[in-house]
Parts: C-alpha cells; structure tokens; sequence
C-alpha cells in the first residue's frame, strides 16, 4: 500500500489527474473507472455490482480508520477495502473531476 | 444482506428437502438479486407454511413453502408450491449460490421439481443494475412474472416507470409493487392462478436478449430497456445519507455502535431474566402441582424430578434467545447490520476474519445455534467456516449455570476492584474472555493454515435504511420458538430419559440402586480414570458425560447424584461440591467447559451448515482436545500450590 501515501490524505490537493487507483481518490469527489487490474472471476463479481468501465465511482464515507470505504457506483453503494479498491484503475482525467465523460450506461 | 439471512426459519432438524411432485403441485421459483426484497415477498405469498433446509449436498438455504393462493382459485385445487431461490446477480456459475440456482432452474437439482412460472423480482429504485438478471431469466422461456419491488421507494424518490411498455419489451407480464407494504401482491397472486390453470400465453420479448457472459453489454442492455420504459431513476435516498452521516461518522459511529453492542448483551442477560425467572417459577410450580396430584411412584419422579426439571432447564434460555434475535432482526432489516459489518471489519481482519463474522461471534454468546445459522450472511465460504468453528468458544448461555455453580462454589466473594467488582465477578468475566481469546488465536490459527484465504475480496453491500416491520420480525420470531421448542423435546428430553433410566437401574428388591451401583455410576467409574488426571472423580465424571448433550444437564445430573435440589443457587450442592471436589478440580471443571463443545446441537447445526460431518468432527476433537489439555494444566497448576484459593467453606 506505498502508493497509498501520494494523495489519500485530507489534505492533499484535489487534483483528479493525480488519481490513478480508486482508493487515491478523494471522498465526495467522482472518477471514471477504466479497468479492473484483478483476477477475472472477481473483476466479473464487481462489474455485477456496477464495477464497470465507463462507470463514474464517488467515494463516500468509510468505516473509522479510512477503510473500508463505501462507494456510490450504478445506483448503489458498495464498500470495498483498500487493497480492493488500490486494483481499481481509473480514467486520467484532464483536472476536472466532475466533468462527466461519456460512459456508457452510467447514468440509468 | 436481507436475502441471505438465517432467521426467516432455521430449523436445526432436518426437514425433508424434496418435493413430491404430484399432477397437482404447480411449482413456483422466486429468483432475485441479493436486497430486492425476494425474502419479504416470499414470507408475503407463503406466510407461516414455509420450510427451511438446505438444498441437497450443499450449504445454501432451500425455503419452500405454500402460496396462499384464494379458495377455489385454482381449478382442480392445485397446490402452488414456491421455492426461494437464493439471491444471485447472474446465473454465471461461480459460486455455490449461482450453481444451486441454475441447477433448480434447469430442474437438475435432485428432489426439486423444474418449476412451472418465475417470479423474477427486482428492486426497481434501482432497476438499470437489476434488470441485468432478466436477460438469463428471460431466455430460459419459462413462463415469468417481472416484479418490480419497492414502488412506494420508487414513488417517495421521484422515480418512474412505465411498467406496460416494459412488459411490452420483455415480452413478460410486469407487476409494480410493495412487498414489505402488501401494494399489489394480488398481481402476484393472479399471475400464479393463470400459469397454475395453464392460461398464460408465452411469448418472446421484443427486445433481443444481449450474449449473457458480456457483462458491459448485458448491462447496456440493461440501460436500453428501462429507457424503453421510460425509467427515471429515483433521487438519491436523502435520509440514508443522513443517518450514515450520523453511524459512520468518525467519532459518533464508533461510539454508537459500542452502544448498540453493549445494549444486545444488556438485553441478553439482564433483559431475558425476568422472563426467565417467571419461567423457572412455572416449571417449578408444575411439578409441585404434579406432585400433588400424583401418588408418588417411578413414573411420577421420572415426569418430575427426570423430564420437567431436565427440559424446563433448557426452556428457561428461551426469552434469551427470542430477544436476542428481535435485536438481529431489527438491525439487519433496518440496514444497521451492513453498516456495523463495516465497522467491525478492520478489527475483525487482524484475526484473519471480516466484518461480517462480527455479528455472529456475538451472537454465540447467547447461544452458538442461532450465531451459526447467522453465518448465512457472510459469502465467503471460507471466511464463514471459520467463523462456524470458532463460534462455540464464545461463552453460550449454556455455560452460564455450571460457571455460576462452580464459582460460587469455590472462589471466594472477596473485593477485586473496589467494592462493586468481586473476586467472583472477575472469575466470570475472565471466563468469558477466556473463550474469546480462544476463539480469535484458533481464527488466526485456521486463516493461516487450512483456511487460508482464498482471492475473493470483502465487498459489502449497503442497503437503503428501513423501518422493520412486525410481520417479519414477528415470522423471525415464531421459527425460532418452533426450532428451540423441537430441541428442547427431543434431544435434550431423549437424554434426560436416558440419563433416569440409567441411574434407575438394575432394579434390586424392587428399589432403585444407590447412584453408585446404577447404570449410570458404572458409566462415572469407567470413565473416571481418563478423567482423574483432571481432578474430578466418578459424580463429575456422570455429570460430563450427560453434558455432552448439552452443557446445562450437569447442573440438573449433579444435582440428582448428590440427592440435592438441582439448581445453580442450591447452597446444599455447592457443599456437596466442596468436600467432593479439590480447587484444582473445580478450576480444571471450569476450564473445561469454557472449551469442551458439548452440545449436540451444535454438532448438528455444523453438520447442517458445513453440509457433512468431516468439520463438526475436527470441531469437537479440537475442541475436547484444548479442554482436556488446558484443564490437566489447570490441575496441575492449582495443586502445586502457585495460587491460593480460598473456599468459603
């Protein structure tokens, strides 16, 4: 969890474009996921639960000690621990980080 | 969470699994994703004729039960039969869940006929994600009902859709309803009355069906259909959000849930007791009245002294477990439960475990029964067996008579801390954390050898807040006291009968024998020199093997061998006790029940669960082992004179 330290704390800058893995990105804050760096057959059980590339992710509130972390994704909030959320890789975004990109079937 | 949960019924016997499928049975399965309210509809259609068991070979829950349907309502007086399919998002088989599921569906699964109609419910505040099961549902071509669940959700939130033009697409009829309000279940009712009567017409949905391995596109799919329907997802639950902004808050979260956790031990113990005292009263009562009414004789001590006092022993843990149970009830269907799961989860995995063991653990503090029927909730096949074998370390409420007769027998009732805080006091409380120590350092032990981890990740979802309601807290309720009530009246009574018959025989000159001549004194004397290294002597050696039944018997055994009146407050059977047995023998006792899993029950519960009897046999040779070993520690330790214990004698 090194990669953790660059951007997770509450006061770190809230720039988007740093945010490469789920679990860097800040509470309140949206990102697009782009691929899920994990075995298949649990990539498949998250992407049922709305896990999906395309799909915007909100970190929410998390359990005390900053994890696990609840995530509002695809019209329900599912928590994850870091080291799941850290596999999570998402879109490089351009600063902007409510800016909704065009994914596919994220808003129904 | 609320799909998987244990208590909606849990019987510990064995109900028969299958179905007799005659021209008459028309079989209904309800089939949903986990939180769509599939367990509420299912209680809704079936009420309290439903059965619980596991489906064959497997650990996951079979809930099989009769549609209310109206008289008359059905030609030729069909039986609907509904089977409760367990919670899946797909029917890819991955996990035991998925399997049973499409076994079922495809009428594979031995002892359940393949059923007639589908009901496919969905929880439509957020249809986009589940309507993703229709396309698999859907291309089995099986006549089927799209329930969509949650409409006064839906309607509160500022949501929509447009229901005939979303049977119109799917090909399928459509029904909005409420399933914990009762809005529109009469919709379900005449969607059964026609497939029963053979009336429904099947025909192919308008839509086509996407490739269902493609999860991106089943999902697009998804989206495609509900903005067909002109499906406008609701605003996001307001209140959740603020009551999660309260129970997850950093600091009020943490405190709120010690508060939540004191309150179900508070309510296990200080609650249950006068419910229990009054039941204790009744039962004493009865056999006074029994007494009276009576001519003394064998069958008259066998009815009084044998079978009410023996099964009244057990019947008076029964307001313990209901209430504790009302507790899991209303935090689980309130949505509490997911977000204490969370809570717990960081403490919980430093001993290799997960949030969701949490509730369990605590729960097998009232009883190890119903905590392992509540590992239902946790996914993790692994991380649930687990949680199963460390579950009887945590102190039952069974242990509680003998620690209290033992305790007070033998340690003395001197200040510890101050004047509110005894010596006894401490005694209990570190037994208490004496089985918890246990249970955690044998967690560690597991998770890091034979069950260690497998990749799949916690992932926890959290439902929306709601309010219970009293019909299925209610339906909780009446199971527990049903499955309770069935062990009370046949294994424990079987072996208080037993147990008199034993101590009752051989007959000499028409008289029962001394204790020590009986049956049951020879069985105390065979087994003492096994148990002589531990301190106890042939009486103790009756009293354990009666317990392996279940632990409070000793009480009630030791109680008959001594000729003393068999409860924990008796002065009479603590003396007995002093002069029988050494401080090394009483602590040796003590330690032994805090590790020994003597409680058939709970044997038959992990058979049940773990769906063979190769882990309740590791189980309870583990467990017999560290009982044996810490005991004859104890023994030891206590002789040789290092602590000094101090009997009031």
């Amino acid at each position: 969890m090194l990669q953790m330290s660059v951007n997770s704390g509450p006061n770190a800058a809230p720039d988007a474009s740093l945010a490469r893995t789920l679990a860097q990105l800040p509470e309140g804050e949206a990102g697009v996921l782009d691929h899920l760096e994990l075995p298949d057959d649990i990539a498949r059980r998250l992407m049922e639960l709305g896990f999906l590339p395309g799909h915007i992710i909100v970190p929410a509130r998390s359990a005390p000690g900053g994890e696990p972390r609840v995530y509002r994704v695809d019209g329900s909030e599912v928590a994850l621990r870091r080291e799941t959320a850290s596999r999570l890789i998402l879109r490089p975004s351009n600063g902007t980080a409510n800016s909704k990109p065009a994914g596919k079937g994220s808003q129904l | 969470m609320s799909d998987c949960h244990d208590c909606a019924g849990c019987a510990v016997a064995e109900a028969p699994p299958g179905l007799q499928k005659s021209a008459r049975t028309h079989v209904v399965a309800i089939i949903g994703p986990p939180n769509s309210g599939k367990s509420t509809l299912f209680n809704r259609l079936t009420g309290l004729r439903q059965k619980v068991a596991n489906f064959p070979g497997v650990t996951v829950e079979q809930r099989v039960g009769k549609a209310k349907m109206h008289k008359g309502a059905t030609p030729y007086h069909h039986d609907v039969v509904l089977v409760d399919l367990p919670g899946v998002y797909s029917l890819n088989p991955r996990s035991e869940d998925e399997q049973v599921t499409r076994d079922v569906l495809a009428g594979a699964m031995p002892g359940i006929p393949k059923p007639d109609a589908l009901l496919l419910i969905l929880d439509c505040t957020n249809l986009g994600r589940h309507l993703v099961l229709a396309a698999p549902i859907l291309s089995l071509k099986l006549p089927t009902l799209v329930i969509l669940n949650m409409a006064d959700d839906l309607a509160s939130r500022g949501g929509h859709v447009d229901t005939a033009e979303l049977a119109n697409e799917l090909g399928s009829p459509v029904a909005l309803i409420s399933a914990s309000k009762g809005q529109g279940v009469e919709k379900v009712f005449q969607f059964m009355e026609g497939t029963s009567a053979g009336t429904t017409s099947l025909s192919p949905p308008r839509v086509e069906l996407p490739v269902l391995q493609d999860i991106p596109r089943c999902r697009q799919w998804a989206h495609d259909v509900g903005s067909g329907a002109a499906y406008q997802a609701p605003a996001p639950p307001i209140w959740t959000r603020r009551l999660d902004s309260v129970f997850l808050h950093p600091i009020a979260g943490p405190l709120i849930f010690l508060i939540v956790v004191a309150g179900v031990f508070q309510t296990i113990f200080s609650g249950a007791k006068p419910l229990m005292d009054g039941l204790q009263a009744l039962f004493l009562k009865s056999g006074h009245g029994i007494e009276h009414i009576l001519p003394p004789s064998i069958f008259r001590s066998l009815l009084v002294d044998g079978i009410l006092s023996g099964v009244g022993a057990v019947i008076v843990f029964l307001p313990q477990i209901l209430l504790l149970f009302l507790f899991i009830g209303i935090l689980e269907d309130s949505g509490y439960l997911a977000r204490a799961a969370l809570i717990a989860d960081r403490t919980m995995a430093k001993f290799g475990l997960q949030g969701k063991s949490f509730i369990p653990l605590i729960s097998a503090y009232a009883c190890a029964v119903p905590a392992i029927m509540a590992t239902r909730t946790i996914e993790n096949k692994r991380d649930r067996l687990a949680t199963i074998l460390i579950a009887p370390l945590m102190t039952c409420s069974a242990r509680l008579p003998v620690y209290l007769l033992i305790i007070g027998a033998f340690i003395a009732d001197r200040p510890l801390l101050g004047r509110f805080f005894g010596m006894q006091a401490g005694a209990l409380l570190g037994l208490y954390v004496l089985g918890f120590v246990a249970a955690i350092a044998t967690a560690r032990l597991l998770k890091s050898s034979i069950l260690k981890s497998e990749r799949v990740p916690f992932v926890l979802e959290m439902p929306p807040y709601r309010w219970p309601t009293l019909r299925s807290l209610g339906l909780r309720l009446v199971d527990r006291s049903k499955v309770f009530l069935r062990r009370a009246g046949t294994v424990i009574l079987l072996v208080i009968v037993v147990l008199w018959v034993l101590e009752n025989l051989p007959v000499k000159n028409g008289q029962p024998p001394e204790i020590a001549d009986s049956f049951a004194g020879m069985i105390g004397h065979a087994v003492e020199p096994v148990i002589k290294p531990l301190g106890f002597n042939w009486k103790i050696g009756i009293g354990l093997v009666s317990s392996i039944a279940a632990r409070e018997t000793i009480v009630g055994t030791l109680g008959t061998i001594y000729g003393k009146e068999g409860t924990e407050d008796s002065l009479g059977l603590r003396k007995a006790l002093q002069s029988d047995l050494t401080p090394g023998g009483a602590i040796a006792l003590l330690i032994f029940f805090a590790f020994a899993m003597q409680c058939m029950s709970t044997v038959a519960v992990v058979r049940r669960e773990t769906g063979g009897w190769k882990w309740p046999a590791i189980q309870f040779a583990y467990m017999t082992f560290l009982a044996y070993f810490c005991a004859l520690i104890a023994n030891e330790v206590v002789r040789s004179g290092v602590f000094t214990l101090t009997a009031h004698r």
